[in-house]
């Protein structure tokens, strides 16, 4: 399990982190959720021992991640942003590295692993820097699971890898957590959210929400409408001008309205004066990535 | 554990692509190239003479001159602006300009004048050429003197003939004296280079992160970088000896086991200066530079090209600070005179306090980064 009281970090001139607190008990898959630069790195850096917090106190597996820092690095699991193995080494002699480095054999944690491993079997003479993106996040989770962990932090571990390979990834981290491990893991895609149990949305260093997905999408409380007309881009900038609008913002190949009155025949008039055709208005239930927006709206 | 560590620190080495060939290539371009190019023996240089007085004594100067080896007559010009032409258009770097009655002076009142002008673009060059020529004019003007003395008989000039004695390296060989400098050269280029930019490059692809969570400490992760290259420094060391004795018939007078005791202290100052560079920098351009400019610093104030008591007093005060001179102090000292450790304490000393400085430095300066 993990736990954060009060951390704040503050960088020379920027707070990366300001009063975080949450928990996250065993085995459960938590969610850091927000945009690039909002602090989840930082964060992962405190929890992992790679830096200091500047205040509160944070606990991974009853550990204190300043005082027991040595006793931590035994118990998790860290896979970074951005791939960080032996790129010369093959990809058997980084799964043996690593896991002679934390004491351990291949063959003893080989059953956490194997789902996985069986997938770079194929490949294990072959460099690690020669891998294509996706066996390179698994190739990165086998490592960073060797030592079999209590808790595993992953940094983003699917930015950059095919859409596929996500959801390839995401079903293996539900397998982890039936195993008891604890997962935090951060990502900027609002659509792999709603595959944590439980999550936190994070934007300037500050939580915004600490919820289950379900937990988060009823916290919206207006109807959320979906319009549509042949003309996109007019209709953004005349939707965004409207009295009766509220919010409005462009998702895909539509956009996402809250009004201040629920009057949508109102809407679809002023849109026909505004020379729009082929008006589709739709009353939609709202996502994780509406929830985001609307908690950082000022 | 630390086992593993080196194990892969030199899977890595073993397939990077340029530094295996390195360690062969290096040692042998630094015994067999360098030593013949870093060398102060003029030879070769080009000579014009301006003959103005066409007598006996001017041609058997001229003979002696060109017969010394030192000297290549380009030309042989008939006015002075003539010989000053040759200057300009790089034929000649010397030209001896023997006046009209050179002989008839020298004959009638003993003396005579010359004038040697020299081309000083390249100060080294002009410089131990007009000495080179000076000598030998002095040692004609001595023939004559004692030819003339066995002419007049009882009657003799004094003469004093010089004859230098070279201690340690008799023949004034400069690749004698080189060799043993340069593989101080290839000892801090290899050992302080490759740990320094070893671990920089573990910051650049970011494996340091991976390696930081592990239950590595700090101290094993940087002596499993260190180890293989004392080792690589040790065997290029070797192989340098054995290149020194199979091409140069240079043998050390005096142990090799004191070289080698020094070589790990010079290690522990090289690597630890490299950890210390590689601390504060987080790209390999970063490290690059930074170790080059004070390798060239080290190098030029080391007194390997230049002694060190030749400088101005501020500039030896500098050297003071440069383990590299201390080093090849000592390198030149048991190569060629034979000193044993007792003799160099002092050298001893200086190194080891590099050694405890730079180590502790990297420790401390490791510690603040994180």
């Amino acid at each position: 399990m993990i736990s954060c009281l009060g951390i704040s970090k503050k960088y020379v001139s920027v707070e990366a982190l300001k009063d975080i607190t949450f928990e996250v008990p065993q085995g459960e898959i938590f969610g850091v959720i927000g945009p690039d630069g909002a602090g989840k790195t930082t964060l992962f850096r405190i929890l992992t021992t790679l830096m200091l917090a500047d205040s509160g106190t944070a606990t991974v597996n009853g550990l204190d991640v300043v005082k027991d820092y040595r006793e931590i690095r035994n118990h998790v699991g860290y896979m970074p942003g951005r791939f960080s193995l032996y790129r010369d080494l093959t990809v058997e002699e980084n799964l043996n590295f690593f896991a002679k480095v934390f004491h351990t054999t291949v063959k003893e944690n080989y059953d956490l692993v194997k789902d996985i491993y069986v997938q770079l079997e194929p490949f294990r003479k072959r460099r690690a820097d020669a891998l294509s993106g996706g066996m390179k996040q698994k190739l990165a989770l086998s490592c960073a699971l060797i030592h079999k962990p209590a808790a595993l932090f992953l940094d983003e571990p699917t930015t950059g890898v095919d859409p596929v390979s996500r959801k390839e990834f995401w079903g293996m981290l539900q397998n982890l957590k039936r195993q008891g491990i604890t997962i935090l893991v951060s990502t900027p895609y609002m659509d792999e959210a709603a595959l944590c149990d439980r999550m936190a949305l994070i934007r300037n260093g500050s939580f915004l929400a600490i919820d289950t997905p379900e937990g988060i999408t009823a916290q919206f409380s207006k109807p959320l409408w979906a319009v549509r007309s042949n003309r996109m881009s007019k209709l953004l900038a005349d939707l965004r001008a409207g009295d009766g609008v509220e919010s409005c913002f462009a998702f895909g190949d539509r956009h996402h309205v809250t009004l201040k009155r629920e009057e949508p025949g109102r809407l679809r008039e002023y849109l026909a004066n505004q020379g729009h055709q082929d008006v589709e208005i739709d009353r939609i239930q709202p996502g994780i990535e509406d929830c985001f927006i609307r908690l950082t709206m000022p | 554990m630390l086992r593993f560590l080196i194990e892969k620190e030199f899977k890595q080495i073993i397939r990077h692509p340029f530094i295996p060939k390195l360690i062969f290539v290096f040692p042998c371009m630094v015994m067999l190239v360098f030593p013949w190019a870093a060398t102060f023996e003029i030879r070769d240089v080009n000579l014009s003479i301006v003959d103005s007085d066409r007598s006996t004594y001017s041609t058997r100067l001229a003979q002696k001159i060109v017969s010394s080896g030192y000297f290549r007559l380009t030309d042989v010009s008939s006015t002075y602006p003539e010989a000053l032409q040759s200057i300009e258009n790089h034929i000649s770097d010397l030209v001896l300009t023997i006046g009209q009655g050179f002989e008839r002076d020298l004959v009638r009142e003993g003396s005579a004048k010359l004038m040697i002008a020299a081309n000083s673009v390249n100060g080294t060059k002009s410089g131990m050429g007009s000495s080179y020529l000076s000598a030998i004019i002095r040692d004609f003007a001595d023939d004559l003197r004692s030819e003339q003395g066995q002419m007049q008989g009882a009657e003799a000039v004094p003469v004093i003939h010089i004859a230098p004695q070279y201690r340690f390296n008799p023949h004034l060989d400069y690749k004698v004296y080189m060799a043993p400098a340069l593989m101080v050269i290839l000892l801090t280029l290899l050992c302080g280079f490759l740990p320094a930019l070893s671990i920089v490059s573990e910051k650049e692809a970011g494996t340091i992160e991976q390696m930081n969570v592990t239950p590595v400490s700090k101290f094993r992760f940087i002596l499993a970088k260190l180890i293989p290259c004392w080792l690589i420094g040790f065997v290029a060391l070797s192989l340098s000896f054995g290149l020194a004795a199979l091409i140069y018939h240079l043998f050390p007078a005096g142990s090799l086991l004191t070289i080698y005791c020094f070589a790990s202290i010079f290690v522990l100052v090289v690597s630890g200066f490299g950890l210390v560079v590689s601390n504060y920098s987080a790209t390999m351009q970063q490290a690059m530079f930074v170790m080059m400019f004070f390798l060239i610093l080290f190098i030029l104030m080391s007194g390997l090209f230049t002694p060190v008591r030749s400088m101005p007093a501020w500039a030896q005060t500098i050297t003071a600070i440069n383990p590299l001179r201390y080093f090849i102090e000592m390198m030149r000292m048991v190569y060629l005179k034979g000193s044993a450790l007792a003799d160099m304490g002092f050298q001893m000393i200086a190194l080891a306090v590099f050694a405890v400085f730079f180590n502790l430095w990297a420790v401390f300066s490791y510690k603040k980064t994180n």
